[in-house]
């Protein structure tokens, strides 16, 4: 028999039974639409995710106080401790002793309540060294950043975050204007652009002075020195973990601490925080895609369930067939080619209907949704590949019929 | 009506196309054992139109199914066309129902989502005759039955007796060495019936080797020979019917 033959005579199978057909592929329609549709997500959101977090910085340390040593979790007086000093961040950034590092700045908070006339606005003045808008991407909207004379001599000028600007300012102009601080003015010298936010935490509103100026006059906690993070910008993305390394045996040298576990600070990279939330969405992936090929399994069991019944129905005509000259492998290739084909329409129109929900539904929910041509091409051979396993049986079964039975069947 | 001079004797100088001997055909139903063949010998010689009659249930269809190789002796042998077809397998037998046989069965069995010419083309299919020659060929045995002009029409808008004349073109398409017809008429008024045994009388006019299996006499009558079957066996020899 020729494969041509084979193909149309399966191929006019299916069509004079246009209702059967169509109901045997809608698990696959279903299942495959729900595979594009959740690996699609999978990839969206951890997509999402890494760009929010490479937003960030990737080639960023981030020092915090307080030790990490414990492993189940228990960090000592981390963020609280007052084992960071400005002396350790300007150590830092002396490029003979971290040479891999591009630019260090410190950051030490404080929460005050700003006022412009009428206006009144509580938020978390950061302060900070003028390596600050490099170390943690940030760039000017309005007028410029404070210089380091204005670090130098405590100046009282001060960088309003744009949401922060604009809750005080409306839509007036900003810079040069002064805004108050507990009855001291200070000179609105610059405006962030928006950042969006990283967490709970707004970064975009937010206000940044120099160190000096936070130190002096707006923070009340009692150690001038201390500071809250030490930020490093490796010199490359690549160079991170050196920097990593040469940061903390200084870091180390300076506090005198002997051994590496016994230190009061930690180090963390922001990679790692990228590396987490992607195995998260990993781990998410592959669960929404167990999910769907659970969905694909019931599919394929229709397949089977609906190709045994119409082995049965067409028994028949197999026998016909048979008498003709068909050999049972002519009849077992008919009905697996027809499993196949319905798998593979299934498969197409799943796709299709995956695809459009993929572009339909973002706009709806709000979340991105990668259309990923090698999972395309995988549903659809996943769909041929079920339609060719759950066909075997009711095939093998239809090449089984004795030719006499098959005749006399009513 | 013709063909009734043709004569039926002396077919003997040429190599049977059909040689039983010792045939057996044992069913087994749970524990129950039925010997439904009980040693026939049987020779039918190329252009014989042969007619086996007997009571319901005495073998007919299983000697029908054996000859046409649907089934397999269980002891004795069969050679059909020169070839011993008793041990072959699944695949040879399709392959021999293909070159040799052509079926025509009393429910017609046509396939209703193919025409009729489709109907007829589908033993070339499985002989892999190309398409264009498979048409041709289809096409001629449809005009020999008289349908060249219903090629497009599907079983279900054909009547009875046209069907069964599709199911004869259908057996004739591959030129086979026999076309068993396994009561053709059973299912037909009396009209048909007469339109589908003059197209037989036609066929075997023009040298087809017919076996006809009926239980009407007078379909029967038709016939150059007729075996009388019987509890699984020939009571008698062949009687050739002189015409
Ligand atoms: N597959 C089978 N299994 C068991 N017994 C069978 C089978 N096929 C036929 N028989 C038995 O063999 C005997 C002969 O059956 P067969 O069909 O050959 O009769 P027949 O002569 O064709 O009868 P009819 O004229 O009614 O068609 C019957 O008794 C039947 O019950
Ligand atoms: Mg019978």
């Amino acid at each position: 028999m020729r494969p041509a033959d084979l193909l149309a005579s399966s191929w006019r199978a299916i069509r004079s039974h246009k209702m059967r057909s169509a109901l045997t592929m809608l698990g696959i329609v279903v299942g495959i639409a729900s595979v594009v549709l959740t690996v699609g997500l999978g990839l969206g959101t951890q997509k999402d995710v890494s760009e929010q977090i490479a937003a960030l910085g990737s080639d960023l340390l981030i020092v915090s106080p307080g030790s990490s040593t414990d492993e189940s979790g228990m960090r000592g007086g981390f963020g609280s401790g007052t084992t960071l000093t400005r002396a350790d961040a300007d150590a830092l950034a002396s490029t003979v002793a971290v040479p891999d590092a591009m630019a260090v700045a410190a950051e030490k908070t404080a929460s005050v309540s700003l006022e412009y006339g009428e206006s009144n606005w509580t938020t978390t003045v950061t302060g900070t060294s003028t390596s600050w808008p490099e170390v943690r991407s940030r760039e000017l909207l309005y007028g410029s950043f404070f210089t380091d004379e204005d670090v130098d001599s405590g100046a009282s000028v001060i960088v309003l975050g744009a949401e922060t600007a604009e809750e005080l300012f409306g839509t007036a102009a900003v810079v040069g204007q002064d805004v108050t601080i507990d009855d001291d003015t200070y000179e609105v010298v610059g405006v962030l652009s928006e950042a969006g936010s990283s967490g709970d935490t707004s970064l975009d509103d937010m206000a940044v002075v120099p160190m000096t100026t936070l130190v002096e006059q707006l923070d009340d906690s009692g150690s001038s020195e201390s500071v809250a993070t030490i930020y490093i910008k490796a010199a490359a993305s690549n160079l991170l973990s050196a920097a990593s390394q040469e940061a903390e045996s200084l870091l180390l040298n300076l506090h005198g601490i002997a051994a590496a576990d016994d230190a009061d600070f930690t180090i963390d990279v922001q990679d790692s925080l990228l590396d987490a939330a992607t195995s998260v969405y990993q781990k998410l992936t592959v669960l929404l895609t167990g999910i769907a090929a659970l969905a694909l399994l019931v599919g394929g069991i229709g397949v089977m369930n609906i190709m045994l019944v119409s082995v049965t129905e067409r028994t028949r005509e197999i026998g016909l067939r048979k008498a003709l000259g068909a050999a049972p492998a002519n009849i077992r290739n008919q009905f697996l080619i027809e499993a196949m084909i319905l798998g593979l329409s299934g498969g197409a129109i799943g796709v299709a209907i995956g695809v459009g929900l993929a572009l339909a539904l973002p706009s709806v929910l709000g979340s991105t949704i990668v259309i990923s041509g090698l999972a395309l091409v995988v549903s659809v051979v996943v769909a041929v590949g079920i339609g060719a396993v759950f066909g075997v049986y009711p095939a093998a079964r239809a090449a089984k019929l004795a030719p006499i039975d098959a005749l006399r069947d009513q | 009506m013709t063909a009734t001079a043709i004569t039926t004797t002396h077919f003997e100088t040429a190599a049977p196309v059909i040689e039983l001997s010792g045939a057996r055909k044992t069913y087994h139903t749970g524990d129950i054992e039925f010997e439904a063949l009980r040693g026939i010998d049987c020779r039918i010689y190329p252009g014989e139109y042969v007619a086996i009659v007997g009571p319901s249930g005495s073998g007919k269809s299983t000697l029908m199914n054996i000859l046409g190789c649907l089934d397999v002796l269980t002891s004795g042998s069969y050679v059909l066309a020169g070839e011993d077809v008793s041990h072959m397998d699944e695949v040879a037998l399709a392959s021999a129902r293909n070159r040799r046989i052509g079926f025509v069965f009393q429910q017609f069995h046509l396939l209703s989502s193919l025409t009729a010419l489709g109907n007829v083309e589908l033993p070339l299919i499985y002989a892999g005759v190309a398409p264009a020659e498979r048409r041709k060929r289809a096409m001629v045995a449809l005009e020999r039955v008289g349908l060249g002009d219903k090629s497009r029409n599907h079983p279900g808008q054909l009547s009875g007796g046209q069907q069964q004349r599709v199911a004869i073109a259908r057996a004739l398409v591959t030129e086979p060495a026999i076309v068993l017809a396994d009561e053709p008429t059973g299912n037909l008024d009396s009209h048909s019936t007469r339109d589908v045994l003059g197209m037989l009388d036609d066929l075997h006019a023009e040298g087809s080797t017919i076996v006809l299996i009926t239980h009407e006499s007078d379909v029967a009558a038709r016939a150059g020979t007729v075996y009388n079957v019987t509890d699984g066996q020939f009571v008698g020899t062949g009687t050739e019917i002189a015409k």
